[in-house]
């Protein structure tokens, strides 16, 4: 099967030899248009992982290899790469110039990647792309501040999207939300995927998200894959005991008082 | 003061007898709290909390559901004398047949003795610089427990709360704590007073899921053994599917629904706790992704005219926009604030 995203013994150590390791020999992959879950709880490395797949953490060794290039850290990448792998985080609030209209943070993409910027009516594929995640023409002009939490979340994919990605790598991207409009993010990313042909990295701690929208799924704990498999087979039936103690912990809302 | 070893049934220390009363522990009727509109004009106010009404009988868990501007925490604040400056109330708070929101409350009395409120960062509620031993040492010898008990009491109380070894983690200071043990030194701290109530404002909502799930045991565990009553504030229905007796289901500063929390959650009657309900996926099985709510919660800020939810409810219709809807009884114990709950609710 060919990959698109391939990490291969990933470690990252915080703090210098002897200090704290993050993540402890991690090994991934991603198919094209395919959406892997990283599960984990805080101090997994999942976010680690995360940061290392978009250039912004250096691991100690390991290798990310994407559609057969390997990549360094994000400013040594070529741009065609760095442009092919869009992050979209949990606070949109502190990911968005908050003073910026939307239009400028939308332009600011397509400005750091030339190749994406529209060719004809800039306003026009401005609206396109808006609509594309679910937000009015009229969002172009007011500021990322004045916007509400689902608002603004959009934003920040309609800037992921700006700029023609194939692989999206979401961290915590619903956590921050309220629980109505959660479920209407999830809904535009699995729409997204299927429309614009992308493949999702997405990290979380809901194990409750991952049956809506992953294909596979990994379990992390102590910077290390303890298992991985296509969603509904971990979940349904989980090989390590870590994965079970998560599933136990997790709460349904069917479970009776 | 008596001697003997500090529990919840220890008699309560604010020296006042429980005046006789009936109904239920904390009875909250039409509570309305209004706050300064953030960049109005002086007497420019925003009525965060609008004609809440619901009931807390003793012992029992009532779990309080909102979203961002729900009005939720401005709820559990009131109930315990913890409102902004600046805030004016109104409607009724009766607590043990007495109302906390007439102006003569000595709310030092009922504060952390009668109410006891835990929050979602403990860090942000716990001293940093008192061990935890001595912060929760200082809650019984202000309750005029004798100084040779303390030690002991203390000691019982981390124990109960579940922190391992407290003998000697109570000379810990809190940043020397995980997530999760500080959480519980924070109930050890709510429990010296001996409360009948507990408010618990998103306890578990910081912390990891198995984390998580060992703290919701032991307030259940607690609130049992000890008769307690809880108010548990979250956004999170998983949380109150498994913890609480009753819900109150609010949105935009008012109360869309309440009722026995299984029964609501599973059959809920009104359209936003339905969509609520649908939004949560199942942990264990496949769902399908549900159809999401439109739009935003709406704030107080900004309250729809009507019924606060008829921008984003499928069954909206004129009378929607044109009348606030009452909440009335569509079954024994199910209260609903919806023109057209039968639509949604099926006895």
């Amino acid at each position: 099967m060919s990959e698109m995203l391939e990490v291969s013994d990933l470690r990252v150590t915080f703090g210098g030899r002897g200090g704290l390791v993050a993540v402890d020999g991690v090994s991934l992959r991603v198919a094209p248009e395919e959406t892997l879950a990283v599960v984990g709880e805080s101090g997994s490395g999942k976010t680690t992982v995360a940061r290392c797949v978009v250039g912004l953490q250096r691991p100690d060794s390991g290798t990310v290899t994407f559609e057969g290039r390997r990549l360094g850290p994000a400013g040594r990448r070529p741009p065609e790469s760095q442009r092919a792998i869009q992050m979209v985080f949990q606070d949109p609030r502190s990911s968005l110039n908050p003073r910026m209209p939307v239009s400028d943070l939308i332009g600011e993409a397509w400005r750091t990647h030339p190749v994406t910027a529209p060719r004809g009516d800039r306003t026009e594929a401005l609206h396109r792309l808006l609509a594309d995640v679910g937000l009015d023409a009229d969002v172009a002009g007011r500021r990322a501040g004045d916007l509400s939490g689902g608002q603004c979340q959009r934003v920040s994919i309609a800037r992921a999207l700006a700029v023609r990605p194939r692989l999206l790598v979401c961290d915590e991207a619903v956590s921050a939300l309220d629980v109505s409009v959660q479920a209407q993010i999830l809904r535009l990313l699995v729409d997204l995927r299927r429309s614009h042909r992308l493949a999702l990295l997405f990290i979380t701690h809901d194990l409750g998200v991952v049956h809506q929208i992953a294909d596979r799924v990994a379990v992390m704990r102590r910077g290390a894959v303890v298992e991985e498999g296509p969603a509904g087979e971990v979940l349904g039936a989980p090989r390590h005991e870590y994965t079970q103690a998560l599933l136990d912990a997790a709460l349904d809302i069917g479970v009776e008082a | 003061m008596m001697g003997g070893r500090v529990t919840a049934q220890h008699p309560d220390k604010s020296g006042t007898a429980d005046p006789p009363h009936d109904g239920p522990l904390l009875r909250v009727e039409g509570l309305v709290v209004d706050l300064p509109r953030p960049d109005g004009a002086a007497g420019d106010t925003v009525r965060v909390v609008d004609g809440v009404s619901f009931d807390v009988p003793a012992g029992t868990t009532v779990g309080l559901i909102g979203e961002s501007g729900s009005g939720k925490t401005m709820t559990a604040l009131s109930v315990i004398g913890l409102l902004p400056d600046h805030a004016t109330t109104g409607g009724e708070l009766v607590w043990r047949g007495k109302n906390l929101l007439r102006p003569d409350t000595d709310w030092r009395r009922v504060r952390g003795h009668q109410i006891s409120m835990i929050f979602q960062d403990p860090l942000a509620a716990l001293n940093p610089s008192i061990t935890i031993g001595r912060q929760v040492g200082e809650i019984l010898r202000r309750a005029g427990r004798p100084r040779a008990e303390v030690r002991h009491a203390v000691i019982d109380l981390l124990d109960r709360a579940g922190v391992p070894d407290p003998e000697r983690r109570m000379n810990s200071y809190p940043h020397e704590f995980s997530g999760g043990l500080r959480q519980r030194a924070m109930i050890a701290l709510a429990l010296a007073g001996s409360p009948s109530l507990l408010l618990a404002d998103e306890p578990t909502t910081a912390l990891d899921v198995t984390v998580q799930a060992r703290i919701l045991r032991l307030l259940r565990s607690i609130q049992r053994e000890q008769g307690l009553a809880m108010l548990l504030v979250t956004h999170d229905l998983r949380v109150v599917a498994h913890v609480a007796d009753e819900v109150v289901v609010m949105y935009a500063g008012r109360v869309a629904e309440r009722g026995p929390a299984g029964a609501v959650l599973r059959r809920p009657a009104h359209p936003y706790t339905r969509a609520l309900a649908a939004s949560v996926p199942a942990v264990r099985t496949k769902t399908a992704l549900a159809d999401p709510l439109p739009g935003s919660p709406a704030t107080p800020a900004n309250r729809p005219s009507g019924c606060a939810f008829h921008p984003r409810c499928p069954l909206a219709r004129d009378r929607c926009k044109a009348e606030v809807p009452q909440a009335r009884e569509v079954a024994p114990g199910r209260w609903s604030a919806c023109h057209f709950a039968e639509e949604v609710f099926t006895p």
